[in-house]
């Protein structure tokens, strides 16, 4: 999938914590100038990737490079490339939105009077210039995230690693994040945030691996992932729920295992396979039979149906699947 | 094996460390000015101690050759140090769980400087403290005796002591990364201040209680502080020379100061 050097690459990359096997011998690459999603229910082993990645934590066995630099043995040279927000790296609540761009800046290596024009730079794109002399702890949830993932951006890191950047922010929140995540990678940074939101991946991400038990499961783009499962979901509304026995009988040579009828919508739904032009079939059988149909939808697959058909359903619970 | 050169951007700068100490020692004492709760009480406490104490023991506790005030005010300042160290390990604690260490430790900074500058923002706070109980110790009779250069000694070895002693609670901190059971450490720290000489002389003690009291570290460091801001004249009521209890304490700060400070480094890199 890849055409050019991948940003990042990991290689056999294995973590143990005392027993428990966090990463065994995960393999991935991440490509620049994008979003990418690593998905993955609790303990997975997304967080454990990502501190490895940011020079937090080194791997037992493995090699991980980022931008080509391999994280055990070149550590400082990574984090100069580096940017790390979200779960496990915060701002200081009491200082000023301002203090804090200063203070990760001075530890990026700038100088005092570069510090500042960079955070006021930084502050005017995380659109923050108003609270920027406030104390942190003031500012709202959706800002002091704003202020937690930009902070690194002081550094002009190549590459921001997000470890649940929209864990605990409200609705509009979240998707003021999304457009300003978005707004960086148009502006050529690279992302790879852990998310256990599959609308989150399937909003942002150019590229998705889905990682269980500390290996990968799957990777692709999200089209890729859905197209992978071969079916499509074909919904039809009739207009009198009395005749949905009749119309189910006259749908079941189209659907792929069982159909679904609801007596309250007046709805059936059934899985075909892919290009088999099941929704004109389908509303072609029902006028056969004289059924009158009020509405009928061919619904590709969501990332829930692939998560649900890499990881099972038990997995796919445990990660708060949200539908798209 | 090849001998190239070291690329520059794995590199950090020769002042790297000086110039991220400062910054870190800034922030937190930002956090300390805008928070100031915790800073207060722990700046004001040894004043109200040296008062208690004074009050309560100075009738009842006799000390060959020095008043009990003069006794009392450099235990004081060692005790500060010990609970200010407490506060370094529940600040440091208090920055892992936060996140901000992970934020500090992702940037090209020494792995040092948010050690290093958080022993710094705390010196500060306890030589606050210092002038504080010094200032109301001269209000209840506590003098100097010793020379000014003495006194300055004197100064300076409360210095390195608190900069030693601040590895033991970093190493606290990393291990711990919890403040409550940071908390939960005191009486050990109360069994060293208390068990010593710091109120009494030692030779009140039990007797089984007397080899431990009077060697421990902060019996030497009280008196070595007694030596040096009272003179020779103490010499007959600390029982060894200036010279040998400074050595000895100095001795006990760099043994305190290269254990924890390896042992914190190696906890803090694989934290």
């Amino acid at each position: 999938m890849l055409t050019a050097e991948p940003i990042i690459d990991i290689a056999g990359v294995r973590k143990a914590f005392g027993k428990t096997t966090a990463l065994d011998g995960l393999s991935m690459q991440v490509a620049e100038g994008q979003v990418s999603a690593l998905l993955g229910a609790n303990g997975a082993g997304k967080t454990t990737l990502i501190r490895i990645l940011a020079t937090l934590l080194a791997p037992d066995a493995g090699r991980v490079t980022v931008a080509g630099l391999d994280v055990v043995r070149r550590p400082v040279a990574v984090r100069r490339v580096i940017g790390l927000a979200g779960q496990h790296a915060a701002v200081d609540q009491t200082l000023t939105g301002r203090e804090n761009l200063v203070m990760v800046a001075r530890l990026y290596r700038l100088p005092a009077a570069q510090a500042r024009q960079r955070s006021a730079e930084v502050l005017e794109r995380l659109s923050l210039t108003e609270a920027a002399d406030r104390p942190v702890r003031t500012y709202s949830g959706g800002m002091r995230r704003r202020l937690d993932v930009g902070a690194s951006l002081v550094g002009q890191p190549r590459i921001l690693l997000l470890d649940e950047p929209s864990t605990g922010l409200d609705p509009a929140a979240r998707l003021e994040l999304w457009s300003f995540l978005r707004g960086l990678v148009a502006q050529g940074t690279t992302i790879l945030l852990t998310t256990q939101q599959l609308e989150e991946a399937d909003h942002l991400a150019g590229a998705i691996a889905i990682i269980d038990h500390g290996t990968l499961v799957t990777e692709g783009t999200p089209e890729q992932l859905k197209a992978g499962l071969g079916y499509e979901t074909i919904e039809v509304a009739l207009a009198d729920p009395a005749r949905l026995p009749q119309a189910a009988h006259a749908l079941e040579p189209l659907a792929e295992g069982a159909l679904e009828t609801s007596e309250l919508a007046a709805t059936i739904s059934f899985r075909a396979p892919r290009g088999a032009r099941a929704l004109p079939a389908a509303v072609r059988l029902l006028d056969g039979a004289g059924i009158a149909v009020e509405d009928a939808a061919a619904r590709r697959p969501s990332l829930d149906d692939v998560f649900i058909s890499v990881l099972g359903r038990a997995a796919a619970g445990t990660a708060e699947a949200r539908p798209a | 094996m090849s001998t190239s050169a070291i690329p520059w951007t794995d590199r950090l700068p020769a002042t790297a460390l000086l110039t991220d100490t400062v910054v870190i020692t800034r922030r937190n004492l930002t956090r300390t000015r805008r928070t100031p709760q915790m800073a207060v009480a722990a700046v004001t406490s040894p004043v109200l101690f040296l008062v208690l104490m004074r009050l309560v023991f100075a009738g009842a506790i006799h000390v060959p050759g020095m008043t009990y005030t003069d006794y009392l005010v450099p235990a004081m300042l060692i005790q500060n140090v010990v609970f200010g160290g407490l506060q370094s390990a529940t600040g440091l604690a208090l920055d892992v769980n936060a996140g901000m260490m992970d934020r500090f430790r992702s940037l090209p900074t020494p792995a040092l400087a948010p050690l290093t500058g958080r022993s710094l923002s705390d010196l500060a706070l306890q030589l606050l403290a210092a002038a504080l109980a010094v200032a109301a110790g001269l209000a209840v009779g506590f003098r100097f005796h010793a020379g000014v250069l003495s006194c300055l000694l004197g100064a300076g070895l409360l210095i390195l002591i608190s900069l030693s002693l601040f590895w033991l609670f970093a190493t606290l901190a990393i291990s711990t990364k919890n403040p409550e059971t940071i908390q939960s450490t005191t009486p050990v720290f109360f069994l060293f201040l208390f068990v010593s000489n710091a109120f009494i002389p030692v030779a009140t003690l039990p007797r089984w209680l007397q080899g431990f009291a009077a060697g421990q570290p902060v019996s030497i460091f009280d008196s070595a502080l007694r030596a040096l801001t009272q003179g020779p004249g103490a010499a007959p009521a600390l029982g060894h020379s200036t010279t040998y209890l400074v050595v000895a304490a100095v001795a006990w700060c760099a043994g305190i100061a290269v254990v924890f400070a390896a042992i914190t480094l190696r906890l803090y890199r694989r934290m």
